[in-house]
């Protein structure tokens, strides 16, 4: 890469379900912490943010050119704002790389979603293709079920692994302050909650959330003045799968694979599980940690449940995944991906209070969108030495 | 800084109200095709995409996800931009970005809009505040009317100047095409239609058109080695405007901050840019009604305030003039609004590479701005060259 991008600074809401926020407020808040944790301002001269990069979604607000409810208080008055509509995680990837390119040399990210507002399940149909597959009804939960159900069947995953996902995740979420469920659960509990669509039931989805995030990203001569530890992200990489999920084989996680391809090639990752002292990865359902797990590189496919019960993925282990407690703890949609960065970069610095990874060095952040997890984004972070 | 950026490859479809004969996603295909031809590559040679929708005028969440393989998009990386009417400005922002990084040799841009699929309006709608503006239940007509009030009593411009705006670009839209609405106007004909919000009459507002425009995007290794001669895009401002005081213009400060007048001599500033209508040789602004041409040549700092009328009124902004704008008929002729930011990037470069056929300017083009408008009052403009 040209130049180094780090990270100066993050911060979140906390996330739970937040009735009397404004969508305003709600982007506001992180942003005005980060502003004042980093003590940058928007300024014109360099000496501070140049642009802001934000994250929304159109439906989810209600509101079309929903980033108009968060350029008043992210700096977007008479200066730039972009808007990513995916994951969080592309918002950062494109700022990575909007100051790779030079125009740029410092960019806040911000992220927001108020789900508890609209009933998600009609979008979600509406992100299905409109001719053959919106009239059937279905979401991204009874899609997901086919894929998990597929996966389950093919690899042998049992639910009681899945299950095992939710009580360490769950667990994790204890020592999270900005969780919204930190709640001991056992695997019983997990598979006596009710069915949402067959094999996926209540406790193994992501449960409805408010919150926002927002991060600071700076060319490496001012995140080096401006910080004593930024973060530095070493690489990065994105992809498309199609759409249909009758088109692809539901079990490989193909567009993961290139994404962390890219994303481990630029920051010389030659052994994901021997490198990487850290995970923060998307999963929606249960499942899907297990599945993107495999698509990461950290096991051969169709282990995602045996590398599980290795206890390598729990605090402690050699790859820890999801030490925040993951979107399974209550994180929106399209603040995920960035919530899952602003969880690594609080590991990375060493400031992740009980639920800190000793040593965490290298972290990788992941994020997705669509139906099945149709396209990708994985980044690496590293801390600076 | 990074990687110097050039356009090697344009693709249009023909813009229609209504496309029955095909889907949005073949509709994108179309227009990819034909810019995958026009620069002698195949979909191999692309190695990412960025793509913009308004989604929600749409009726697709995620709407990028449903067309991937006919945006030739699979396994390849990209994402979706989506800020309104400036839409498909951002995404080419965005793709000059992604190649000035150096982590990308080209890209593919595609904006589209499919509005024979969904009523764009009632989505519109929804830009306003929920609390205190949207029980205006306002689209975009009442800015204009605003825009064109205020304007006639600040300048001395009468309903005939608008009216003569929309005639030169009803005629430059029947020399392009791609265009959509192209009648065959008379001033009287413009003034007869009828009032949506006065002083807009219906012919005064842009039509919703469906379709799609593509710019393949190339370093500078891979534009020496182009078919077509490249066209740089030297530099880009993009500005918002803070919304909360927006009130459709009701209750606009005075003297009104303009985010066009900010971003443009910003970029004036950074590239030697002392007398725009000198400098630049061609124009492609976004005029959604062709009210708003006149505030847009001011704030552009094409002339000086209140004197765009009257270069109106001497005809100077037609192929022909001195200081041609919208050359292809702009967006009052032809709004796919998720296109329509791409659009005017495109045909700024087709002027520029003087491929613009009967809608080419006269006078020798060398430099162009090209800009879209949207949102509360939020503009990208970009300064193209034919020269590196």
């Amino acid at each position: 890469m040209a130049r180094r991008v780090g990270i100066v600074g993050v911060a979140q809401t906390k996330y739970e379900k937040k009735p009397a926020m404004h969508l305003q407020d709600l982007s506001f808040e992180p942003v005005d912490k980060v502003l004042q944790e980093t003590g940058l301002k928007f300024t014109e001269d360099g000496t501070g943010i140049d642009a802001t990069i934000s994250c929304s979604q159109d439906h989810w607000d209600g509101w079309t050119i929903s980033s108009k409810n968060v350029v008043d208080g992210a700096g977007g008055h008479l200066r730039p704002e972009e808007k990513v509509a995916e994951d969080g995680a592309y918002a950062l990837y494109y700022a990575a790389l909007s100051i790779l390119g030079g125009h740029y040399d410092c960019i806040l990210v911000v992220a927001h979603t108020k789900e508890s507002q609209v009933d998600g399940r009609l979008i979600e149909n509406a992100g299905l293709e409109p001719l053959f597959l919106r009239m059937l009804g279905l979401d991204f939960t009874s899609c997901a079920a086919l894929q998990a159900t597929q996966y389950m069947q093919r690899y042998g995953i049992s639910p009681s692994q899945c299950a095992k996902v939710v009580v360490k995740n769950r667990g994790n979420a204890m020592y999270n302050p900005y969780a919204q469920a930190p709640e001991i659960v056992t695997v019983d509990a997990v598979l006596g909650s009710p069915i949402l669509s067959d094999p996926i039931r209540l406790l193994d989805a992501k449960p409805v959330s408010d919150g926002a995030c927002a991060l600071i990203l700076a060319a490496e001569d001012k995140a080096k003045k401006w910080t004593e530890s930024p973060v530095w992200i070493e690489g990065l990489g994105c992809c498309y799968d199609r759409h249909y999920p009758g088109y692809r084989d539901l079990t490989d996680p193909l567009s993961l694979r290139e994404a962390a391809k890219r994303a481990y090639g630029m920051a010389g990752i030659s052994d994901p599980r021997g490198n990487i002292d850290l995970v923060e990865l998307s999963e929606y359902y249960s499942y899907q940690e297990l599945l993107w797990s495999e698509g990461l590189g950290f096991c051969e496919r169709g282990d995602g449940g045996r590398l599980l019960e290795s206890g390598a993925t729990q605090i402690g282990g050699d790859t820890p995944i999801n030490p925040s407690g993951g979107l399974l703890s209550g994180v929106p949609v399209n603040v995920a991906g960035l919530n899952r960065a602003v969880e690594a970069v609080t590991q990375l610095r060493g400031e992740a209070g009980k639920r800190q990874v000793d040593g965490a060095r290298t972290a990788v952040v992941h994020g997705t969108g669509g139906v099945c997890g149709q396209m990708h984004c994985v980044i690496i972070l590293r801390r600076g030495l | 800084m990074g990687e110097r950026v050039a356009i090697i490859g344009i693709g249009q479809t023909d813009h229609r109200y209504i496309r029955p004969d095909i889907n949005h996603e073949e509709m994108i295909n179309e227009a990819v095709r034909e810019a995958l031809e026009d620069a002698d590559l195949t979909i191999r040679d692309i190695d990412t995409v960025i793509i913009d929708n308004m989604d929600l005028f749409e009726g697709h969440y995620l709407s990028d996800t449903m067309v991937v393989d006919g945006a030739g998009m699979y396994l390849k990386p990209g994402l979706k931009i989506n800020t309104g009417g400036t839409s498909g400005a951002t995404a080419v922002a965005t793709g000059w970005h992604h190649v000035a990084s150096g982590v990308f040799d080209t890209a593919l841009v595609i904006g589209w809009q499919k509005q024979d699929a969904a009523p764009s309006i009632a989505a519109l709608v929804t830009a306003r505040e929920p609390l205190y503006d949207r029980d205006m239940a306002a689209g975009a007509v009442g800015i204009f009317a605003g825009m064109g009030l205020s304007y006639m009593q600040e300048s001395g411009c009468q309903e005939e100047h608008a009216a003569l705006a929309r005639v030169i670009m009803a005629d430059n839209a029947r020399r392009n095409p791609h265009a959509h609405l192209k009648p065959d106007l008379t001033v009287e004909d413009v003034l007869n239609s009828r009032v949506l919000v006065w002083p807009v009459r219906l012919l005064h507002m842009s039509p919703t058109s469906c379709g799609a425009c593509a710019l393949i995007l190339a370093n500078e290794k891979r534009a020496k080695k182009a078919a077509k001669p490249p066209v740089w895009i030297k530099d880009l401002e993009t500005a918002h405007r803070e919304q909360s005081v927006f009130r459709g213009g009701c209750v606009e400060p005075k003297p009104a901050i303009s985010a066009i007048e900010v971003a443009s001599s910003r970029l004036y500033k950074r590239n030697g840019i002392t007398k725009p209508a000198r400098d630049i040789d061609v124009w492609e602004l976004y005029t959604p009604s062709s009210w708003a041409l006149f505030p847009w040549m001011e704030l552009f700092s094409i002339c000086e305030k209140g004197q765009a009328w009257r270069l109106v009124e001497k005809e100077a902004i037609r192929i022909e003039g001195e200081i041609p704008i919208e050359p292809s008929g702009g967006v009052v002729s032809t709004n796919p609004i998720g296109a329509s930011g791409v659009i005017r990037v495109a045909e700024a470069a087709l002027q520029l590479r003087g491929e613009a056929g009967e809608h080419q300017v006269t006078k020798k083009a060398e430099t162009a701005i090209a800009s879209a408008w949207g949102a509360a009052s939020w503009i990208v403009v970009f300064y193209l060259s034919r020269n590196l």
